[in-house]
């Protein structure tokens, strides 16, 4: 237990001092901490649930497209704003800036955990692959229609309201590391929390055999609709944030972008380890420092690269880094190791 | 929106004919996605990429002077070997794994083929241009380029030889006795490996003949795979494993409800209407089959 302080303690240190030391690295950082609350929450779907799904990028781009949207309409006409020009024409004075980003953030956090609670009856009725190809056809289908809407910016891209000036200027760099890096926290914590209670053996029940929990009573589906509210709530507040970094959103290369992010957030809780709690959190930070220096040096063959990445990790890696460190060593982990067990099962193989 | 469709009738005619002679090119994707899926229990993402691989093979030939109607015949024979490696490298690996891999696995698969295909044959939406010209019907009100009837001939020319071939050849039969029973059809003596590597390189194949249809009648561009995969992927399960009739069938009615989609909500919606309608399906058989206590499975 006292160890388990001092990692936090350590963790925590270093999440805030790391842009004072650390200062070209800001951006990247921030994009680590979305990372890893995508990989987190995908985790308590994927992995914990067992339902995979490809279409958590929905709430994502929701998220980006509700925050920004929210955070303009505030103050100044929307579709004005994204007619082309808007961010020139129209200003935000900072206490605008930060209190529509607040506001925007809440709205970007709730309705996509509503609108996962509304569907979420509909489509978790679907199991296995039925479910994962439902829900890419769901991120796809957002992904272009909202690229058909006129208000949001269409095909053209919505930019999102530029940080005021204030401060020095690395104030804007900070603010949204340190956005990130609080909902981190805050996402890790909630999860964690949540994690300790019977809700997580639920969540374990269904996605080991589903019929086998409702037979025990387990009022399955509610328990599934909740899980995937989470999910989609902290999804949410992810790509709000993200909006906000980028600044500028575009319906399938940004918001909804299936391709990179929607697949990020599965390869990432899948490198880690599905169902652990430090799983994802590892798998993206090991995946975000590779795919920097790939993507860096090796400019245009990313996506050669990820589509390598992901066959391989998916053949030859599909227990992740927490489930290679279990199997090395389970005490580790609190499980009880019979050696003669052990041996048996060595020799078994 | 004006809806231009209901003002003049003689739209809902073309719309309808040309539906149908693209649902027919439809169904022959969805009837290698079906066979794959029967045979192995994999879902293929990469099915949309394999056409349009086999559409850019059309192309080049027609860059390089020869009829692209020829690549109906060459596609196929090089699709064929490109499904026989990809099956070697990867998917022998996770065949009689969980379905969720198969999935992943081939859908990295397609991002990389995705990107492979941008850097050989670049960005550009293209098309190979046959040069069959068009017939004019009621008054020159309905226009039916030449090239979808012969892209809708040839398909069914193919379909029709592969049910030949699948009921009468020793390979045919050997695939069929796997779908219904690997385990059985090992002990009797049929090497479920080399039936494995031959379904999916059949399974290439008709998607390489798709893809250089696709490449005459309309165009191909490498990121045009995904909206492939998920037609042939709900025709699939519109129509049922081993229902020919009904991929036909749910193939054609798809063709059509998309150009509709095209008259009425507009191009930008197209793709969009495709991918929601799989969700809509998805959706009713689960609370169809909920209703019998069942799921989807």
């Amino acid at each position: 237990m006292n160890k388990n302080i001092i990692l936090y303690a350590a963790i925590l240190i270093f999440g805030i001092a790391a842009p004072f030391v650390f200062p070209a690295f800001k951006v990247q950082l921030s994009i680590l901490c979305i990372l890893i609350i995508l990989a987190i929450t995908w985790n308590v779907q994927g992995g914990e649930m067992g339902y995979n799904t490809f279409g958590n990028i929905l709430f994502y781009g929701l998220g980006m497209y509700l925050c920004a949207s929210v955070q303009v309409g505030m103050f100044f006409p929307l579709a004005e704003w994204t007619e082309g020009g808007g961010e020139k024409t129209f200003v935000h004075t900072p206490a605008q800036f930060f209190q529509g980003f607040a506001v925007g953030l809440a709205v970007a956090a709730v309705v996509p955990a509503i609108v996962a609670g509304l569907i979420g009856y509909s489509i978790l009725g679907l199991r296995g692959h039925y479910f994962a190809i439902c829900t890419l056809g769901l991120g796809v289908a957002a992904g272009e229609i909202s690229g058909g809407i006129e208000i949001i910016g269409a095909g053209q891209g919505f930019t999102t309201p530029p940080f005021p000036k204030v401060g020095s200027l690395e104030a804007r760099g900070e603010f949204f590391y340190f956005c990130s890096f609080v909902v981190l926290v805050f996402t890790f914590l909630a999860v964690k929390a949540i994690y300790s209670t019977r809700f997580k053996l639920v969540l374990n029940a269904i996605r080991d055999n589903e019929d086998k929990a409702e037979a025990m009573g387990i009022q399955t589906m509610k328990y599934k609709i909740i899980g995937w509210m989470i999910s989609a709530f902290f999804c949410g507040l992810a790509g709000g944030i993200m909006g906000g970094l980028v600044g500028y959103i575009d319906s399938t290369d940004v918001a909804f972008d299936g391709r990179e992010m929607g697949v990020f957030m599965v390869l990432m809780a899948i490198l880690g380890g599905k169902g652990t709690l430090w799983g994802p959190v590892i798998g993206a930070t090991v995946f975000h420092i590779f795919k920097e220096g790939f993507w860096t040096f090796f400019l245009g063959w990313q996506y050669v690269a990820l589509g390598v990445l992901i066959v391989v990790i998916v053949i030859y890696f599909p227990e992740g880094i927490m489930g290679w460190l279990r199997e090395k060593y389970p005490e580790r982990f609190g499980e009880v190791v019979d050696e003669a067990d052990r041996k048996a099962q060595v020799e078994l193989k | 929106m004006d809806f231009l469709i209901f003002q003049v009738p003689m739209l809902t005619v073309q719309a309808v004919l040309d539906g149908l002679l693209l649902g027919i090119l439809f169904a022959l994707i969805a009837y290698g996605m079906a066979l794959q899926w029967g045979v192995m229990n994999i879902i293929n993402i990469a099915q949309g990429d394999l056409v349009i691989l086999g559409g850019y093979i059309a192309y080049f030939m027609y860059l390089y002077g020869i009829h692209p109607a020829w690549g109906v015949i060459v596609s196929p024979i090089i699709m064929y070997f490109v499904g026989v490696i990809i099956y070697k490298l990867v998917i022998n690996k996770v065949v009689d794994r969980d379905l969720f891999i198969s999935i992943l696995a081939t859908f990295g698969i397609s991002i990389l083929f995705m990107q492979l295909m941008n850097f050989a044959f670049g960005a550009d939406v293209v098309l190979a241009n046959s040069g069959y010209g068009t017939t004019m019907l009621f008054d020159n009100s309905v226009t039916l380029p030449n090239s979808k009837i012969f892209s809708a001939f040839i398909s069914i020319v193919f379909a029709i030889g592969l049910v030949i071939y699948m009921k009468k050849s020793k390979l045919g039969r050997a695939i069929r006795a796997t779908a219904q029973n690997a385990r059985a059809a090992k002990i009797l003596g049929v090497d479920t490996e080399k039936v494995y590597a031959a379904t999916f390189g059949i399974n290439a194949a008709l998607c390489g003949v798709a893809g250089a249809l696709i490449s005459i009648t309309f165009t191909i561009h490498p990121y045009m795979g995904l909206p492939y995969t998920i037609r042939s992927f709900m025709i699939v399960i519109v129509a049922g494993l081993g229902n020919l009739p009904g991929v036909a069938m749910s193939g054609m009615g798809l063709g059509v409800f998309e150009e509709f989609a095209d008259y009425i909500l507009g191009t930008e919606f197209r793709i969009g209407s495709v991918f929601l309608l799989l969700v809509l399906i998805l959706v009713y058989r689960r609370f169809k089959l909920s209703k019998k206590r069942e799921y989807l499975k």
